[in-house]
C-alpha cells in the first residue's frame, strides 16, 4: 500500500471516527459536574479502611485484583524486553569505553541529587496511603535517580552499584509479595487480597490494612523492573557489539 | 455546555493515529502512538473532574468528604499509564531488533515480516 493510499485510508476511518466519538461526547454528561456515582461509594469504602489518600484505597484494596493484574503485565513487558534485547548469537559483549566527559558541574548536581532522590522515592512509596503518590509512582522515582549515576558518573560507575541478578530477585520478590498477601487474605478472610489487617486510624502512618504493605511491594517491584528493562536498553547501546567489529557499536 | 475537554481526548487520539499512519521512523510511530494513548488518560480524568473541589486525598486537617474528584477513574489512569509504559518498553525493544536484522526504521523498507 502506498503512503497516499494509506494516508487516504486513514482520513475516511479518522473522519467517521471523529464524527462517532463527537457524536457521544455531545451527549455525555457535562465536565466538572457534581454527580459522581463511583466516587460516592469509593470515598466511603475507603474512610471504612482509614485510608487516607482514596486513589490508593481504589488501586490496593477495592482493585486489588486488578492491579495484581497490572503487575503480572509489568513482569510480562521486563521478560519480553530481556527476551528482544538478549546478545544475539553474531553478537558479543565487550567492558564499555570509559570515555565519559562530564561537565563537573553535571557531576556536581547528580551526586549531590542522588540521595535527595532515593530519599523522595523512599517517601513517596511509603506514605502511598496517606499523600499523593504510592508504589507506582514511587518506584519510577528510585529508578530514575540510581540512573542519575548514569548521568552523572559513567556507565562503568552505575554497573558496578547495580547487581542485576539481585534486581531481578526484587522484581520477583515484589510480585510474590503481592501474592502472598492475596493468598493471607484467603486463610485469614476467607477471600482472595481481603484487607485483613487492622486499619489503624485515619491519617496515620499505619493505617489503612494492606494498603502499606501492597504500596511497598508494587514499589519494590516497579523499581526493579525499570531499571531491567532500563539496563536492557543501555546495553544494547554500550555493551553489545557485533564479533569482530568492536569500533562499530552495534545499536 | 462544557464538553471541549472530552474533544480534546478525541483529538489527542486522532493527531496519534494521524503520526502513526505518516511515520517514517519506528521510535516516531511509538512516540505517535503514546499521544494516542495519552487522549484515554485525559478522556477519563475529564469524566471524573469537578469544579471547585479538591483531590481524593484526606488527612488530620482535611477531613473526610465527598466534595472531591472522582478517585476512581483517576485510579484507572493510573494503571492506564502503567500499561501504556510497558507497551512503549516492549515496542522500543522490537524497533531495536528490527534495526538490528533490516538494518532500517523507515517502517515503508520493511519488504516483508521475516518469522
Amino acid at each position: 500500500m502506498s503512503r497516499r493510499v494509506r494516508l487516504l485510508v486513514f482520513l475516511i476511518g479518522g473522519a467517521a471516527v471523529a464524527v462517532l466519538l463527537s457524536l457521544a461526547f455531545l451527549d455525555m454528561p457535562h465536565v466538572g459536574r457534581s454527580e459522581h456515582l463511583y466516587r460516592d461509594l469509593a470515598v466511603p469504602a475507603s474512610v471504612r479502611h482509614a485510608t487516607a489518600n482514596v486513589v490508593s484505597a481504589v488501586n490496593f484494596d477495592q482493585r486489588a485484583v486488578d492491579t495484581f493484574g497490572e503487575e503480572t503485565i509489568l513482569i510480562a513487558s521486563v521478560v519480553g524486553a530481556a527476551a528482544l534485547l538478549r546478545p544475539a548469537k553474531e553478537e558479543t559483549e565487550r567492558r564499555p569505553p570509559d570515555t565519559s566527559r562530564i561537565l563537573e558541574s553535571t557531576r556536581l548536581v547528580g551526586y549531590l541529587l542522588l540521595p535527595v532522590t532515593l530519599m523522595v522515592g523512599l517517601d513517596v512509596v511509603g506514605h502511598g496511603q496517606l499523600t499523593p503518590g504510592g508504589g507506582f509512582q514511587g518506584g519510577v522515582v528510585l529508578a530514575t535517580g540510581l540512573h542519575l549515576l548514569y548521568v552523572a558518573g559513567s556507565y562503568p560507575a552505575l554497573d558496578r552499584l547495580r547487581p542485576l541478578e539481585l534486581f531481578d530477585v526484587l522484581d520477583a520478590l515484589g510480585a510474590a509479595t503481592f501474592a502472598a498477601v492475596g493468598l493471607a487474605g484467603i486463610a485469614i478472610a476467607g477471600s482472595f487480597l481481603t484487607n485483613m489487617i487492622s486499619f489503624g486510624s485515619l491519617g496515620q502512618l499505619f493505617s489503612a490494612g494492606t494498603v502499606p504493605v501492597l504500596n511497598v511491594a508494587v514499589g519494590m517491584e516497579v523499581f526493579a523492573a525499570m531499571v531491567a528493562i532500563l539496563a536492557k536498553f543501555l546495553e544494547q547501546d554500550i555493551t553489545v557489539v557485533k564479533r569482530d567489529a568492536t569500533e562499530e557499536a552495534g545499536s | 455546555m462544557n464538553v471541549y475537554a472530552y474533544f480534546v481526548a478525541g483529538w489527542l487520539l486522532l493527531v496519534g493515529g494521524y503520526g502513526i499512519v505518516r511515520s517514517r521512523h519506528m521510535v516516531h510511530a511509538v512516540v505517535s502512538l503514546a499521544v494516542a494513548q495519552s487522549g484515554t488518560y485525559v478522556l477519563l480524568l475529564s469524566i471524573g473532574y469537578q469544579r471547585h473541589v479538591t483531590a481524593p486525598v484526606f488527612g488530620s486537617t482535611e477531613k473526610p468528604t465527598k466534595h472531591v474528584v472522582d478517585p476512581v477513574v483517576q485510579a484507572m489512569t493510573l494503571t492506564d499509564i502503567v500499561v501504556s509504559a510497558t507497551v512503549t518498553a516492549l515496542l522500543l525493544a522490537l524497533a531495536v531488533q528490527v534495526n538490528k536484522r533490516q538494518g532500517t526504521v523507515d517502517p515503508d523498507e520493511l519488504a516483508a515480516l521475516e518469522g
